[in-house]
This record gives structure tokens, sequence and C-alpha cells, in this order.
């Protein structure tokens, strides 16, 4: 028996028993030790063995007694001489918030989205007016977004934006380098395709630029692109 | 309910909620001493060790991914430092360890079995087992773990798990036996 051979079938269910005895076993090899302790006397003895084994390893155990206050003592002195912990800041925040919105009753969380649909609608009622009523050439254009011109000429670099980048970061970006976002975020890469030239640019040029646009703290990874 | 618990107790140490900390140390550590204690055999030691134990799970709480139950997980860390401090100790300190051990074993069981009491023997073989037998027949019995909880405390595979209970098993019919209670197995 237990040798590295395989195990006959009893010799499987043998090997389960201080398992079993101890109610650790999965509830397959569960059922299986008792389909085969209902049907093998001598099995079922040497389980009576097993479950004398365990009661008595649990008194040894117990009567092992316990620690002295001073391992908790000696913890935290420990604790207390480490370095402060570095706060994990986004972690931390995101359970404050949501810690924050639990406590909430469900009247307060329904007015608050409420109030919220209001505000989108709100807002989206206010950029569509001023859309709107932009006139056809001249003066103010929309973040650099570019609609309508043709996308095919000029040269173009693919750029995901850092996570931290504000509005403002990427607004002065696109101006800094005189690009235009001409489509994206796609789809899985979160990558924009950006104009950087009005007409194409050799490619030793055009990786230049890119890499110019790398530099730049608002950009987390450029490209060139088609 | 307890395993998640102690998963959420874990991520709240990672963020440094030092009651956290005492909470969980409350629940484990009476368990985790005794392990280590029947590892090294010795009071002081343990309790050293423990307070080494959680004081790594202080630190490395944060890397906990929750693949193991947090107490199989701390039984790992108490299994690794108990023998680091072992192959650490002076020579001279573990002979009058082991000496202490060795006059603790030989006269019980016959005492015992003078009482007539087979759980008494049976608890004297218990205490007398090689620690590699005495460990696997604690982490089963006493720390109810599994198979697989097992193989990654002892960092053994499954089938030498089964074996190697099968041997300890052995091994206490075997002494048993020599205390004179035949059990007619193995």
């Amino acid at each position: 028996m237990m040798t590295n051979e395989k195990l006959t079938e009893r010799e499987e269910i043998e090997s389960l028993l201080p398992w079993f005895a101890a109610g650790t076993l999965s509830r397959r090899d569960a059922e299986r030790v008792e389909r085969a302790l209902a049907n093998d006397a001598e099995l079922a003895r040497q389980f009576e063995m097993v479950r004398e084994e365990l009661g008595e390893t649990i008194r040894v155990n117990e009567s092992l007694g316990a620690p002295s206050a001073r391992a908790l003592k000696s913890l935290f002195e420990k604790i207390d001489a480490e370095a402060p912990r570095q706060a994990r800041v986004s972690l931390n925040l995101m359970g404050r918030i949501s810690e924050f919105v639990a406590s909430f009753s469900p009247r307060t969380l329904a007015y608050a989205g409420t109030a919220a649909a209001l505000a989108i609608l709100l807002q989206a009622a206010v950029i569509t007016t001023s859309l709107v009523s932009q006139p056809e050439s001249g003066g103010f254009r929309t973040v650099a977004i570019e609609r309508g011109a043709p996308a095919g000429e000029g040269a173009f670099a693919q750029v995901r934006f850092n996570p931290q980048a504000t509005a403002a970061d990427i607004t002065a970006f696109l101006e800094a380098n005189k690009a235009t976002i001409v489509s994206g975020p796609a789809a899985g890469t979160g990558m924009y395709k950006v104009k950087v030239s009005m007409t194409n640019l050799p490619k030793e040029q055009l990786d230049e630029i890119v890499r110019r646009l790398q530099q730049n703290k608002a950009v987390g990874l450029a490209a060139p692109a088609e | 309910m307890q395993q998640t618990a102690d998963e959420v107790l874990i991520q709240r140490i990672a963020g440094g909620d030092r009651l956290a900390m005492q909470v969980l140390f409350a629940r484990h550590h009476v368990r985790v001493y005794r392990f280590v204690l029947r590892l090294v055999r010795n009071e002081a030691t343990a309790e050293d060790l423990i307070s080494e134990v959680f004081l790594d799970v202080w630190r490395q709480a944060g890397r906990f991914e929750g693949r193991s139950a947090v107490s199989t997980w701390l039984l790992a860390i108490a299994r690794f430092k108990a023998l680091s401090a072992l192959r650490r100790k002076p020579e001279a300190e573990l002979d009058d360890e082991m000496a202490e051990a060795i006059e603790d074993v030989s006269d019980t069981p016959e005492v015992a079995m003078q009482k007539k009491d087979t759980s008494d023997v049976l608890r004297k073989c218990i205490q007398t087992l090689s620690p590699e037998h005495r460990e696997i027949i604690d982490l089963v019995y006493y720390h109810e773990k599994s198979v697989e909880e097992v193989a990654e405390i002892v960092g053994i595979p499954e089938n030498t798990v089964k074996t190697r209970m099968f041997y300890a098993r052995k091994k206490l019919a075997e002494q048993l036996k020599a205390a004179g209670i035949e059990r007619g197995w193995p």
C-alpha cells in the first residue's frame, strides 16, 4: 500500500479516511468514502481508529495552552517601529466613496440620481445649443476634434492619453503640437488618431514628431499611424 | 463565513488598519502558536515566532491574493519561520531541547499503560512521533486542513501528503503496539 504505483480504489479510500473524519473532503470524495464504509466492515473498523486518533490529537493540541500577552505586545512594538505605510490612495479613495454612498438611504440615493440625470441633460442642452449657434466659419473650434475635414491627407499619429490628464492638459497638448483629434478612442486600446500635419511627411519626420508627442505629460503612449 | 471575514481583515490590514490586525491576531494566534510550539518545542521561541508571523502578515497583506484560506497562509508562514528558527539555533540549545523531548517520551507510554488508559497512551504516542509525522497529523486532525491545503503549507505534492499521512498513522500504530495496545492495523 501507498507506494508510487497507482492505488487501488480501496487503498485510495483508505488514504482519505483521516480527511473524511475531519470533514475536509470534497463532497464527491466524501460520498465515495461513505459508500465504501457502508459495504466494508474492515474499513469501518479502521475509520473508528482514525476517529480515536483525531480526538486525541485535538486533546494533545488543546493541552498546549496559549501564548502570553507578550506576543501581541511584541507584535505591535514591531509594527510601530515600521516606517509609516504608504497610503494606497486610489483604493482607499474608492473604498471611502463606496462606504459614503452605501451610507445613504434609498430615498436619498433616488433624489441624488434624479439630480444627476437633470444635470447631465442640462449640460447636453448647453453643449448642443453652443454647437448649433456656432457660425459656419471663423473663430471658435471645439477641442480640436476635426469633423468633416478630409482625414485621408496629412500625417497621423496614434495617441493614448494618461488617465490623469485633464481636458486642459489635452487641449494644451493639441495646441502646442498643432494637432487635431481625427477619431477615437479605439475600443480596447483607448487610442486616438491625431492629425499632426496637414501634409504627408517622410517617415523620419513623423517619427521625430511622435517622439516629441511621447514626451508630453498628457500622453501615455504615442505611435505613428497610417 | 469566517473565510470571507478573514479576507476582509487582510484587505484592511493592507491599508494599515491596526484594529483589523488585532482582530486577526485574536482569531488565529492560539492555533498558530500551537502549530509552531509543536515544531520548535519551546514556548518562548514559539511566542517570538508568532509575533514574527503576524508581522509578516502586516507587511505582506497587500500581496495576499486570496487563492488559499488566510489560516492556510498563516500556517505556511509559521512553518517557514519555525524551520528557519530551528536551523538558526545553537547546537547546545538544540541538544538541551532534544534531551527534554527524549525525557518526555521515554517513560510516559509505559506509565500510561500501567494505568490501562488507551487514550492516554495514544496521546503520548502522538507526542513522540517524528516532527514530520507530528506535523502532518496536526495539520489534518487539529488544523482541519484538506489534502490540497496541507500540500500548500508543507510544500509537497498532494499524493505525498496522503502517503505521509499513511506512514504517520502506521508509525502511531507501531508505537501503540510496542506499548501493548494491538489495534490489528496495519
